[in-house]
């Protein structure tokens, strides 16, 4: 029944169901290209993937008020808006670290 | 993996949702060019959208990027370090097929290859680049870059090669010359990464040698900070003449290796790398989807031309308004394209763009400075900004660790992205 609804509710959304799990939202396509895909991390870049989500929320927010000292974070964090950054902290900790 | 196409295409019946498949088969997203736009659209189409039928057509069997190739030339990255293959989007379920795209018949959404074989396509994303505009500088043109090379589309690499051998041939005490073009170009902060990039080869192996930087304009991408880098790495090797100071070079006599500016000077160089004004690559040109200023307008929500409905422009080749003609836009508006794409053959209105630029550049080997830039279409979705208030160069001043993190940083984004396109 549940797995019913689930079918249901991706096919309403226009999405292929295999994709709904993982879809990431099209904000966080933007921090793979250094994060790595997946969140995954690479060389000096810190991982996303598994990460808390209040975690990220907070890191962000501290590098969009300049709370917090940044090599490019805070120049990134402050194109985008909480509810962006919500959402790709969300699809973040989702995934498997 | 995903639903048959039977349960999908009964339960989309169903409840009267719009999929992705049309009544003979599966919808085809089609991709002409697989560089950073093509590349990066093909591989997400893939993995987002996985009842979506793609095919790629690319006439390379190996992309050598244009990133890192900077460091190729300076002598601290191998080519191998920036060649990649097709085989793991193959093995993403993309269809490559290797050829060049000869025309493209928007009305009957068809595009015509090289061999013969036509492709039908529901929509069509293209992504071929750049054209360089021989002949825009007197005396340049695909002959005479044999001698003066430009590096400035790799290509099968053999034009970084070249550059790369002409300075380890070069005599200690001899002059690099470089031909800067005005804007827009690929790659704005590019030019003055080779620059520091030969002056770190120099300074390693002939210190006495000097770079003469003839430039069309009068400012550039990260002047500041890479001015800074210069002083502080390579004190007193690199000249760099704006245009309003005759910088502007307007011929060149490929025999003697002169480079003559506007007013008539004449540079006499050991090495010329010439940067050649640019326009959108040929295809999109003879498709008639660019406009006088030779790049393609588009969308600036769906990157889909103001020509041509059904033709994502996206990469190098388009109108970007203020964003750079950069690898990471190639691949953050590729995404969009797509997503966009997707939601037209749905019905659906196109998601909301943002569109997401880093651009690291190597002073030195372990110097790294960047420029940050997020962008968004207007209210009115007419025009892109800039986002107030974000963005920005690295900050300037002696700042030794924040240098050497964005260096690491820079090889961080090179292997990420390049996995994003082609793992
Ligand atoms: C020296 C240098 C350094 C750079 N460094 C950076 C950097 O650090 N970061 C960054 O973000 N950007 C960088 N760039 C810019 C980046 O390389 C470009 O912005 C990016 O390649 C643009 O992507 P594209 O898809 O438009 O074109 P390309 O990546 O050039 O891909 C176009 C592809 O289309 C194919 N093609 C062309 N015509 C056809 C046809 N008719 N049919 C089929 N295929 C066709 C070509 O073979 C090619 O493979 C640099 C550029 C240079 C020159």
């Amino acid at each position: 029944m549940i797995r019913i609804t689930l079918v249901a509710a991706a096919l309403a959304a226009g999405l292929p169901l295999a994709g709904a799990r993982a879809q990431a939202p099209l904000v966080a396509e933007g921090c793979i290209g250094c994060h790595g895909p997946n969140g995954a991390g690479a060389g000096g870049v810190p991982a996303l993937a598994g990460r808390d989500r209040a975690e990220l929320v907070a890191l962000m927010a501290a590098f969009r008020a300049n709370e917090r000292p940044a090599t490019i974070m805070g120049r990134v964090a402050r194109g985008y808006t909480e509810a962006e950054i919500a959402a790709a902290a969300d699809h973040f900790a989702r995934l498997p670290r | 993996m995903t639903l048959s196409r039977g349960a999908l295409l009964g339960a989309a019946a169903l409840l009267a949702t719009p999929s992705l498949s049309r009544a003979q088969g599966q919808a085809r997203l089609l991709v002409v060019g697989g560089g950073f736009g093509g590349a990066s659209a093909a591989a997400f189409a893939r993995r987002r959208y996985p009842d979506l039928a793609v095919t790629l057509v690319e006439p390379k069997t190996r992309f050598v990027t244009c990133p890192y190739g900077n460091l190729v030339i300076g002598g601290v990255r191998q080519m191998g370090d920036i060649t990649h293959g097709y085989d793991g989007l193959r093995a993403r379920g993309v269809r490559v097929v290797h050829d060049w795209a000869t025309g493209i018949d928007a009305a009957a959404k068809r595009v015509r290859l090289g061999g013969g074989e036509t492709l039908a396509y529901d929509r069509l994303i293209l992504s071929p680049g750049i054209a360089l505009r021989w002949g825009a500088i007197e005396g340049y043109d695909e002959a005479a870059s044999e001698r003066l090379p430009h590096a400035w589309v790799p290509g099968d690499g053999a034009q970084t090669l070249l550059l790369r051998r002409q300075l380890e041939e070069m005599p200690d005490g001899g002059v690099v010359g470089l031909a800067i073009p005005g804007n827009p170009f690929r790659c704005p902060p590019g030019p003055y990464e080779r620059i520091s990039m030969i002056a770190a080869y120099l300074k390693r192996h002939k210190p006495r040698s000097k770079i003469l930087a003839l430039d069309a304009k009068d400012a550039f991408s990260k002047q500041g900070l890479f001015q800074d880098g210069w002083n502080a790495l390579y004190p007193g090797m690199i000249e760099w003449v704006p245009a309003n100071r005759d910088g502007r070079v307007t011929r060149v006599d490929a025999a003697e290796r002169v480079l003559e500016t506007e007013f008539g000077t004449r540079h006499k160089v050991d090495v010329a790398n010439v940067i050649p004004p640019q326009s959108a690559a040929r295809i999109a040109i003879e498709a008639g989807l660019t406009d006088q200023s030779g790049w393609a307008p588009v969308n600036p929500v769906t990157l889909e031309s103001r020509v041509a409905p059904g033709i994502h422009v996206v990469g190098d080749a388009n109108i970007p308004g203020p964003m750079p003609k950069s690898g990471y836009i190639a691949n953050s508006t590729a995404k969009q394209a797509v997503a966009s794409a997707v939601a037209s053959l749905r019905g659906e209105a196109p998601p909301q763009a943002l569109y997401y630029n880093t651009c690291y550049s190597h002073v030195g080997e372990d110097y790294g400075i960047s420029i940050v830039g997020i962008f968004r279409p207007n209210a009115e979705g007419t025009a892109i900004v800039e986002v107030p208030n974000s963005g920005g160069v690295s900050p300037r001043g002696d700042l030794p660790e924040q240098r050497r993190l964005e260096a690491t940083y820079a090889d961080s984004w090179y292997e990420s992205i390049t996995k994003d396109m082609f793992a």
